[in-house]
C-alpha cells in the first residue's frame, strides 16, 4: 500500500449557533488527538446556524471517526466533506512586507502578478492582502520572502461546494422530538 | 399551560415533569433556591454527605431501574465533586442528569465565590450539557436534558443554572416538543445489514456472541436468549453485561479479556465471527488489539456509530437500538431455518464445551486455613441468590464479584466498568435500594475501595436504605499489590492499607448506626452472611478478613495477547493443540 499523498481533509460542519460550540469541537479534536490544521467559523444565510470549515491532517479511518465523533456532538446538524475538484476553497492573507523606495516597484509587481492587493502604506513597507487557496497564498509569500516579511496574518480556509446546491438545504428543519410526558 | 413562577419552582416543576422521582445531592449557595421549592414538592431528596455520593447513587439508580437518575449540587466544589461520577456515567452509558447552580449571571466569569466552568469543565465528560440563565429555557432545557440522558446510546447530562435564573420571576411551559436538529440517534437496523449479518452467521463455523453493556442498556436479555438458542452460538459476557445472559446457561462461556474465563477468551481468541451486541472492543477485553481474535470476521452492532470501527475494522456494521439489533436478526435467522439453512457449529461448540471443562474458574484455599475471598463472595452469591442486585468498586474484589457472584438477570450487576472508579459500590448500592427498594442490595467493596466513599452509610442509616456492604478486607490496595507481586519483583510500594488494624470497620459501622459484623474463618462464612440476610431495617457492614495474596486468575497481562493467557501465575492454557486439531478444516 503506498502512503496517500493527500491526507488534507476539508469537512464543512453546520452547527447550531449556540454558546460553546466552539469549545466542544475544539476540545473534541485535542482530546482524540486529532491535528487540526485550519478552523473557520462564521454565520450561515440561517441565523441559527452556523458553519464551520476544519481543515485536517487525517489519513481514511481517523477520518471516519473525526466525522462520527463530530456527529455525536448534538449541536453538530450536518458534515460535509469537500472535495477540493468539485469545490472553491480560499483563504485571507494579509502581510506586512519591507518596501523603501528601491524595493517597492517589484513588491507591486508581485502585487500585480497575484492579483493581490495593498491596503495600507508606510514608508518603508506595504500592506498586502492576498486571497486564495493554500498553494497560491505560499507561492506569493516565497516570492515576497526576500523583500523581509514583518508581520504576516492568514485566516482559515472557507469553502463552498460547486454548483446551485445547497448542503444547508435538507436537515435545517428542526427534527421534533415529542417531550417526555408530564407525570401524573 | 403557563405559570408565573420563580425560575426555582420552574426548575422543580420541570424535573417532576421529567418523571423524577429521587434527587440526590447537597445543597449550597448557588442552588439554594431550588431547595426551598423542592420542600413542597413530591420529588423525595435524599441528602448526601459528598456530592460524589450523590452522582454514583444516581448511576446505581439508573442502572437497577434503567430510568434517569439525577442529582443536585451547588456551584463551584459541589459541582466540581460530581466530575467523578459523570466521567464514570459517561464511559459506562449511565442515563443520568445533573443539576448544578452556577453564580448569578452577572458573576460568571469573574471568578466569584464558589465559582466554576463546570460546563467548560463536564464538556469531554458528559453526553451533552447546558448553562441556562435565562430562567424561560428552564422547562426545555429540562426537557432537553432528560430526553438526550435516557435516548441513543445512554449518558450523563448536566444542567447548570445560574444563581440570577433561580430567583427571577419567569414563566413555565413546559414544552410539547422538542427542536434537536443535530440529535437524531438511529435505532432501526438497516434491513440489508441484517440480510448480511445472518449470511455471515450462518457461513461461519466458530460464531461467537460478544455481548457488552449496551444489551443492558437496551433491555435486550430475552431476545439475546431467544437468539442464542435459536443458532446454538456460544455466548460471551462483557464485564458490563453481566446478566445480560444466564450464567447457568450452557452456551455461557463467562466474562471475557483480562481476568475473564479461558474458555470465554478462547471463544473469541479463535472465534471465525464475531457477533458484537452493545460491546465496545476495550483494551481490557481484546488486549493487545493487533493479536485479537485475528481468524475473526466481524459483526458490530451499536447504536452509537463512533464505535464501530473504532478499535476494530469491522466486516458488518449495524447502527441501531440493540433489541432492534437482535430481534430483526432472530426473524431473518428463524426464516432461514424454516427454509432449511442453519448453521453448523457443533466442533466449535464441543471444543469450546472442553476448555470449559478444563479451565473452570477456581480459586486455591489459603494453606493457613485463613479466608479466601473468591470463597466469601461465591458463598454471598449462593445464599443472596440471582435476584439480589450486587454492586462493587473495583479492584480485585470487583473481579472475584464478576467472576464467582453467578448472575441470572439483567440490571443485578453493577460496577464501574470504563472508568474504574474507586469507591463506587457503597454510594451506588444506595442509589440501587432507593430505585429497587424491596430487592436486596449488596455492595461488594474492597477495604480500599470502601474507604472512599464510606461516609453515605449515614446517609443510607438515616433514609432508611438499608444496604448490606461486605468488605473484602485483604488490607490493601489488592489489585495494585497483585501487579506488584507480578510485575514489580513483590516491592510493595504503598499497597499497604493496615485495614486490619485501622479502622475498626465493626465499630465504624455502628458509629453510622449500621450494623457491624466481622469474619475471618470459612466456618463462620454461611452463618454471618445469613445473620446479615435477617437485618433489613439498618444498614449492615461485614468486616470480611481475608488472605491477602489471593490473586485474580485467569489473567491476560495488560498490553499482552489474549494468546498468552495465564490461567494461574506460571500456567498457560494448552489450547492451542486442541484448537489445530478439532477446529482443521
Amino acid at each position: 500500500m503506498t502512503t496517500p499523498l493527500n491526507t488534507k481533509h476539508t469537512l464543512s460542519v453546520l452547527v447550531e449557533n449556540k454558546p460553546g460550540v466552539l469549545a466542544r469541537i475544539a476540545g473534541l479534536f485535542s482530546r482524540r488527538s486529532f491535528n487540526i490544521d485550519s478552523l473557520a467559523v462564521g454565520p450561515t444565510e440561517h441565523p441559527e446556524v452556523s458553519r464551520m470549515t476544519i481543515v485536517v491532517d487525517v489519513e481514511d479511518t481517523p477520518l471516519e471517526q473525526v466525522t462520527k465523533q463530530l456527529n455525536k456532538l448534538v449541536e453538530v446538524i450536518k458534515i460535509v466533506e469537500l472535495d477540493g475538484s468539485t469545490s472553491v476553497n480560499r483563504e485571507l492573507l494579509l502581510v506586512k512586507v519591507k518596501a523603501d523606495a528601491d524595493s517597492r516597484g517589484q513588491v507591486l509587481d508581485a502585487v500585480q502578478l497575484f492579483r493581490a492587493k495593498v491596503v495600507d502604506i508606510a514608508p518603508d513597507a506595504v500592506t498586502i492582502q492576498a486571497v486564495g487557496n493554500a498553494d497560491k497564498l505560499g507561492d506569493l509569500l516565497r516570492v515576497l520572502e526576500p523583500f523581509g516579511i514583518r508581520e504576516l496574518v492568514q485566516s482559515g480556509m472557507v469553502a463552498i461546494g460547486r454548483g446551485s446546491r445547497s448542503i444547508s438545504e435538507r436537515n435545517l428543519r428542526p427534527v421534533t422530538v415529542p417531550a417526555p410526558p408530564a407525570a401524573g | 399551560m403557563s405559570e408565573q413562577m420563580t425560575g426555582a419552582q420552574s426548575l422543580v416543576r420541570s424535573l417532576e415533569a421529567a418523571g423524577t422521582t429521587e434527587i440526590f445531592g447537597i445543597p449550597g449557595g448557588a442552588i439554594l433556591p431550588a431547595y426551598d421549592p423542592l420542600m413542597d414538592s413530591s420529588i423525595r431528596h435524599i441528602l448526601v454527605r459528598h456530592e460524589q455520593g450523590a452522582g454514583h447513587a444516581a448511576q446505581g439508580f439508573a442502572a437497577a431501574t434503567g430510568r434517569v437518575g439525577v442529582c443536585m449540587a451547588t456551584s463551584g466544589p459541589g459541582a466540581t465533586n460530581l466530575v467523578t461520577p459523570l466521567a464514570d456515567a459517561h464511559m459506562d452509558s449511565v442515563p443520568m442528569v445533573a443539576i448544578t447552580g452556577q453564580v448569578g449571571a452577572a458573576q460568571i466569569g469573574t471568578d466569584a465565590f464558589q465559582e466554576a466552568d463546570i460546563r467548560g469543565i463536564t464538556m469531554p465528560i458528559t453526553k451533552h450539557n447546558f448553562l441556562v440563565t435565562d430562567p424561560a429555557d428552564i422547562p426545555r432545557t429540562v426537557a432537553e436534558a432528560f430526553h438526550i440522558a435516557s435516548t441513543g446510546r445512554p449518558g450523563p447530562v448536566l444542567v447548570d443554572v445560574a444563581k440570577s435564573a433561580l430567583q427571577a420571576m419567569t414563566t413555565y411551559a413546559w414544552p410539547s416538543e422538542l427542536a434537536l436538529p443535530g440529535y437524531r440517534p438511529v435505532t432501526r437496523p438497516h434491513s440489508k445489514q441484517i440480510r448480511e449479518a445472518a449470511k455471515l452467521i450462518l457461513e461461519s463455523r466458530r460464531p461467537v456472541l460478544y455481548v457488552g453493556g449496551g444489551t443492558i442498556r437496551a433491555r435486550a436479555a430475552q431476545e439475546l436468549r431467544v437468539l442464542a438458542e435459536l443458532t446454538g452460538i456460544p455466548v460471551v459476557t462483557t464485564l458490563m453485561a453481566r446478566g445480560a445472559f444466564p450464567d447457568s446457561h450452557p452456551q455461557h462461556l463467562g466474562m471475557p479479556g483480562m481476568h475473564g474465563t479461558v474458555a470465554a477468551v478462547a471463544g473469541l481468541q479463535k472465534s471465525d465471527l464475531i457477533i458484537s451486541l452493545g460491546a465496545r472492543f476495550d483494551d481490557r477485553v481484546t488486549g493487545n488489539l493487533d493479536s485479537f481474535a485475528p481468524g475473526a470476521r466481524i459483526i458490530h452492532a451499536d447504536i452509537d456509530p463512533a464505535e464501530i470501527g473504532k478499535n476494530r475494522a469491522v466486516d458488518v456494521p449495524i447502527v441501531g437500538d440493540c433489541r432492534e439489533v437482535i430481534s430483526d436478526l432472530v426473524v431473518a435467522l428463524k426464516a432461514e431455518a424454516d427454509a432449511g439453512h442453519t448453521g453448523d457449529y457443533e466442533g466449535w461448540v464441543q471444543f469450546l464445551a472442553g476448555i470449559k471443562r478444563t479451565y473452570p474458574l477456581g480459586y486455591d484455599k489459603p494453606a493457613d486455613g485463613g479466608l479466601a475471598p473468591q470463597y466469601v463472595i461465591e458463598r454471598l452469591g449462593a445464599i443472596a441468590g440471582p435476584d439480589s442486585i450486587y454492586c462493587a468498586g473495583v479492584g480485585q474484589h470487583q473481579m472475584w464479584a464478576a467472576q464467582f457472584v453467578g448472575y441470572e438477570n439483567p440490571n443485578t450487576w453493577i460496577n464501574s466498568g470504563g472508568l474504574g472508579t474507586m469507591g463506587y459500590a457503597v454510594p451506588a448500592a444506595m442509589g440501587a435500594k432507593v430505585g429497587m427498594p424491596d430487592t436486596t442490595v449488596w455492595a461488594i467493596d474492597g477495604d480500599g475501595c470502601f474507604q472512599m466513599t464510606n461516609q453515605e452509610l449515614a446517609t443510607c442509616a438515616i433514609n432508611d436504605i438499608p444496604i448490606k456492604v461486605a468488605i473484602i478486607n485483604n488490607e490493601s490496595l489488592g489489585m495494585v499489590r497483585q501487579w506488584q507481586t507480578l510485575f514489580y519483583n513483590e516491592r510493595y510500594s504503598n499497597t499497604d492499607l493496615h485495614s486490619k488494624r485501622i479502622p475498626d470497620f465493626v465499630k465504624l459501622a455502628d458509629a453510622y448506626g449500621c450494623v457491624g459484623l466481622a469474619c475471618e474463618s470459612p466456618d463462620d462464612v454461611d452463618a454471618t452472611i445469613a445473620k446479615a440476610m435477617e437485618i433489613n431495617d439498618v444498614p449492615v457492614v461485614v468486616d470480611f478478613r481475608v488472605h491477602r495474596d489471593a490473586m485474580v486468575w485467569p489473567m491476560v497481562a495488560a498490553g499482552t495477547s489474549n494468546d498468552d493467557i495465564k490461567y494461574a501465575r506460571d500456567l498457560a492454557p494448552r489450547f492451542e493443540d486442541d484448537a489445530d486439531l478439532e477446529l482443521r478444516p
